[in-house]
Formats: C-alpha cells, structure tokens, sequence
C-alpha cells in the first residue's frame, strides 16, 4: 500500500511537471507547478519528514508561486497564448534533456546502493536544538549567514522594484 | 517494510530535473524560465532529503541542506521577479529575446 502510494505521488509530479514546462497557457502553467510542489511535500511526507514537508508548503506553496502568480498578473494578459516553440529549438532541448536523463540514469543503476534501511525521521525538537547550537555539527553560523542572505534579498527587492524619476536619471 | 529503495527517489528527481532544463531551454518567458529552475531547485531537496533518509538516518545534514536551498531559493525567487517587473516597465516585455540591451 506505502508503495503503491510513492508511485502515485511520483506519477503526480512528473505529470504536473512535464505539463508546466509545455502548456501554453501561463497562467495553467503556473497552476500545474503549484501542483507539482504539493506532491513534493506529499514525498516529504511520505518519508516521514514532516518539518520539511511544513517548510515546503509554507514557503513554496505559499509564497513562491503566490508571487510568480501575482508576477503573472502584473506583466501578462493571463489568456493570452504564449509563443510556438521553433522546431530546432525543441528538438535540442528535448534531446539535451533526454540524454542528460539517460546518462544519470546509467549512473544511478551503476550505483545499486543494495537494501537500505528505511530510518525512523528526527524529531522538530532534535531539528531545533541542531539548528542554532554552535558546538560540533551545529548550524549556527549557516543560520545567521542565512538571515543576512534574507535580509539582503528584501533589500534588493525594494531597491530594484522602486520607481525611479526620469527626471533625476 | 516497503520495496521503495534509494533508486526511486533518485529517479524521480533526475525526471523532474531534466523536466526543468527541457522547460529552461525552450522557454523564452522570464517568468516560465524561473518556475523551470525552481522545479530544479525541488529535485535537489528530494535527493538531500532521500540521502539523508537512507544512508545518514541519525545524523541530519541532509535536512539542513533543503531548509538552506529552500530559504535561498525564496530569496531569488523575490530578486528575480523584483527585476522581472523593473524590466516590465521599461521594454514592456518580459521576453527574453526583447531584452537585449545588455548585448554587445
């Protein structure tokens, strides 16, 4: 049943991915990748890592494609078609992807990592305390490097997106 | 006990990372272009968090890794649709074939 249930969610992802890098419609296509981010949380949570799978719906689904959505409708006309691929163009890409696919998926057979034991997943708890100690193996340092990664990154965004005056220019 | 090995997982994000760099290459919207590389960004997580699910189970650097590249991912993801819009108000396109003003 567990496995009948991966394969449900794999086949969930790969078709709404393979849907939003091809339909035309960009607004659907924005929709097929929400979908496609769902049932990556559903693989978090399959394995039992549901802190992940929280962060994944939190920040993914709720922020990320909120924002290309809203993106979406602040530079497109949302019915609007977007453009036919050119043939050669296509078929380069296809065929990049494709043998790119099959050479990691050589790699991945070569590989055979044998019978491996499905862990019990750590606790929010045991996460937390990870997290912000400094001493062996905490993630302290990465932590606040990442709030100051945050913090730039919204002062980008408002530095970028302001309205500057022709006039001064 | 279940039949799902590390393979799987392993397959399943090669998938959806060449669906992302079939989507990268094809697609000449700005804003597609980005929903390619975060289904990228994603296939990574499931390979961080498969490894460490399987081969590192009582350690937790794997799951450190995806909150890292998650948190970095929403940071660009907010710089590139702040640049997105800018370059909508200048060319009134976000095509990248319109944008060339940075061509020498």
């Amino acid at each position: 049943m567990k496995d009948f249930i991966f394969y449900l969610i794999a086949v969930f992802i790969l078709l709404n991915g393979f849907l939003s890098v091809t339909t035309r419609k960009i607004f659907r296509s924005a929709i097929y990748l929400l979908f496609a981010l769902i049932g990556i949380a559903g693989i978090y949570f399959w394995m039992e890592y549901e802190f992940i799978a929280a962060v994944q719906v939190a920040v993914y689904v709720g922020g990320i494609v909120v924002l290309i959505i809203f993106s979406i409708f602040l530079t497109q006309q949302s019915g609007k078609e977007l453009p036919v691929v050119n043939r050669t163009g296509n078929i380069t890409a296809g065929i990049a992807a494709l043998s790119g696919f099959l050479f990691t998926l050589i790699q991945i057979y070569r590989f055979n990592p044998g019978n491996l034991v499905f862990s019990a997943s750590p606790s929010v708890e045991a996460i937390g305390e990870q997290l912000l100690s400094t001493g062996d193996s905490g993630y302290a340092l990465p932590f606040e490097i990442i709030s100051t990664l945050l913090l730039a990154a919204m002062i980008a965004c408002i530095v970028i997106a302001m309205k500057t005056n022709p006039k001064k220019a | 006990m279940t039949e799902i090995g590390l393979n799987h997982f392993l397959i399943l994000s090669t998938g959806l990372f060449f669906l992302g760099v079939y989507g990268f290459l094809t697609r000449r919207n700005l804003i597609t272009i980005l929903m390619s590389i975060e289904l990228m960004l994603n296939s990574v997580n499931i390979n961080f968090i498969a490894f460490n699910k399987y081969l590192w189970p009582d350690q937790m650097d794997g799951l450190f890794f995806t909150l890292f590249i998650i948190a970095t991912a929403a940071a660009e993801a907010a710089v590139a649709i702040a640049i997105i819009i800018h370059l909508y108000r200048r060319f009134f396109s976000i095509d990248v074939t319109d944008a060339g003003e940075l061509r020498h």
